[in-house]
């Protein structure tokens, strides 16, 4: 699959779902930022610079490549890229916003099926990420690890013995590493009790923010989870700890479902068949509402008080009614106005089709 | 109304901001808000990075010592970066940067991560003697847990494995340099 077909599907490998804990988990990820030896960081490199280290990393992913160590990752610089395209890997959690400024002296690097991507020349040289559905840290680290070691067999890497990897923000120096997870947390939002969760966890030394990034405004209940602290402890140790903070997480937002199909199953059937009604038969739909309808529909779905859709597809709208996603679906600019009207039919066809 | 930036389209976008009890109104066009939300400025008050770096790292003990560097303000030799460069962007330049402003990192950063020395991986092919590091980390980990269940044997032989370890450390310097 080429890049611009990526670009055309809603679909990403971790929207795949059935994933460990998917009912909840939506996805994790994990990401290493690696520099070059004898190459200043991105913000300081000269355009010639940067395409020498955007080449240098394609060499040694077809080194790779050929000798048969690792997939096939295909490089896209993001100049090659119209800025709606470019903003859609941005929606589909491809690429960080970050990739958007500058762009002529950044790439991506893709495997087929999204699961592993690197972005070339973001704020460190090398971002390697992988990204899967449910609840597989380890196995995302797992991904991550095997794809540095084959690069480094032909990359040098800027790293010191006290130190570690070392990366344009002192944030990320040591392992370099960011290992999250994208959580669907309904039940805790509606027994109120979302806010003094997080906030326990922000003093274990994890991050907490609403999924896209917007401040702390989480659009349609999704919450990301990931670590704080990149030194001092090994990557296996941090995976450890996110993976027991995050499966206490799970246990809380379990009883938040329990106790409201216990004590306000009545309101929750009704909360869940409304928004369901919305979707199939609004004209108009904001971003926002979409994302809020959309939560509760999955909620729904969860916990088996409606059939129709499955998770899966609720997960691939909330790509597909994202701004630019639907303009780049049309070809053409549109106002806030039209937006609404064609995210209520995206809507409304897929689930009035039944799939 | 047109918009306020570029002054083309009509503004459709009213953006109310109330800081210090202070009300402004901002009006756009889409296209201009839509580029403002992209990144240009953020509408949600995000915290500043670099200006949280450059107090934690005013904070270090050697304060006084950056004050009298102001003057001839110290700069990375391979990259150029200075240390108010950093506070601003609160990006280092490059790898070098790190040894030659490690006095002032150091403290920097046990203060984000509360330790200054890396624990985890350490590249294959480059990794030199950080891989001899870590192994004999891990090892010290094993004796402790080993004494700890009065495995006594088994620590015994892990203390000659990790001397034996440091011995070709410290001789081994001279070769690998």
């Amino acid at each position: 699959m080429s890049i611009k077909e990526t670009v055309n599907s809603a679909k990403s490998g971790w929207m795949a779902g059935g994933g460990p804990e998917g009912d909840i988990l939506m996805s994790s990820r994990v990401r290493v930022a690696r520099n070059l030896k004898g190459y200043a960081f991105p913000h300081l490199l000269k355009l010639e610079k940067a395409e020498q280290v955007i080449y240098a990393v394609q060499l040694a992913l077809e080194n790779q490549v050929s000798k048969g160590q690792t997939d096939e990752l295909e490089i896209t610089r993001m100049s090659e890229l119209s800025p709606v395209e470019r903003q859609i890997l941005v929606e589909k959690h491809l690429i960080s916003p970050n990739l958007l400024a500058e762009y002529q002296k950044k790439a991506l690097a893709l495997r087929d099926d999204e699961v592993i991507s690197i972005m070339i020349n973001e704020e460190d040289h090398l971002r390697i990420q992988c990204l899967l559905p449910g609840l597989q840290l380890e196995k995302a680290w797992e991904l991550v690890n095997q794809i540095d070691d084959t690069l480094e067999h032909t990359l040098d890497y800027a790293f010191s013995e006290d130190f570690g990897y070392l990366t344009a923000c002192p944030t990320n120096v040591g392992t370099g590493m960011r290992a999250s997870v994208m959580l669907h947390l309904p039940g805790l939002v509606m027994v109120d009790q979302v806010g003094a969760v997080l906030a326990t966890i922000s003093k274990l030394g994890f991050t907490v923010r609403g999924l896209y990034g917007e401040g702390t405004e989480a659009l349609g209940n999704l919450f990301q989870l990931s670590n704080q602290v990149t030194m001092g402890h090994s990557e296996e140790e941090i995976i450890n700890s996110l993976n027991s903070v995050t499966r206490q997480i799970l246990t809380q937002e379990r009883q938040a479902r329990k106790a409201l199909l216990h004590q306000r199953k009545d309101q929750l059937e009704d909360k869940v068949g409304r928004s369901y009604g919305l979707l199939k038969y609004a004209h108009m739909l904001s971003s926002e509402e979409a994302m809020r309808r959309l939560s509760d529909v999955r909620l729904g779905v969860d916990l088996q008080l409606i059939t129709g859709p499955t998770s899966e597809q609720l997960t691939e709208l909330m790509v597909m009614t994202r701004s630019s996603y639907l303009m780049h679906q049309r070809e053409s600019k549109l106002n806030s106005m039209q937006l609404d009207v064609l995210r209520a039919q995206t809507i409304s066809n897929k689930l009035n089709q039944g799939g | 109304m047109l918009c306020e930036k570029c002054h083309e389209r009509p503004a459709t976008v009213h953006y109310t901001e109330i800081a210090n009890g202070h009300k402004s109104i901002t009006h756009l066009c889409e296209v201009c808000a839509g580029q403002v939300q992209a990144g240009e400025f953020s509408f949600i008050p995000q915290i500043n990075l670099p200006k949280i770096l450059a107090s934690l790292l005013s904070q270090s003990p050697s304060t006084q010592s950056f004050v009298t560097q102001t003057r001839q303000e110290a700069s990375c030799p391979k990259c150029g970066t200075t240390e108010s460069l950093f506070t601003q962007k609160g990006l280092l330049g490059c790898g070098d940067c790190y040894r030659h402003f490690e006095e002032r990192l150091g403290p920097l950063m046990r203060r984000i991560h509360g330790s200054s020395s890396h624990a985890g991986k350490v590249p294959e092919r480059t990794g030199g003697r950080a891989k001899v590091f870590k192994q004999i980390r891990e090892m010290k980990e094993n004796l402790k847990q080993a004494v700890a269940r009065e495995e006594f044997e088994q620590a015994a032989q892990l203390r000659d494995e990790i001397r034996q370890l440091e011995q070709r450390l410290s001789g081994g310097e001279n070769n690998e340099h």
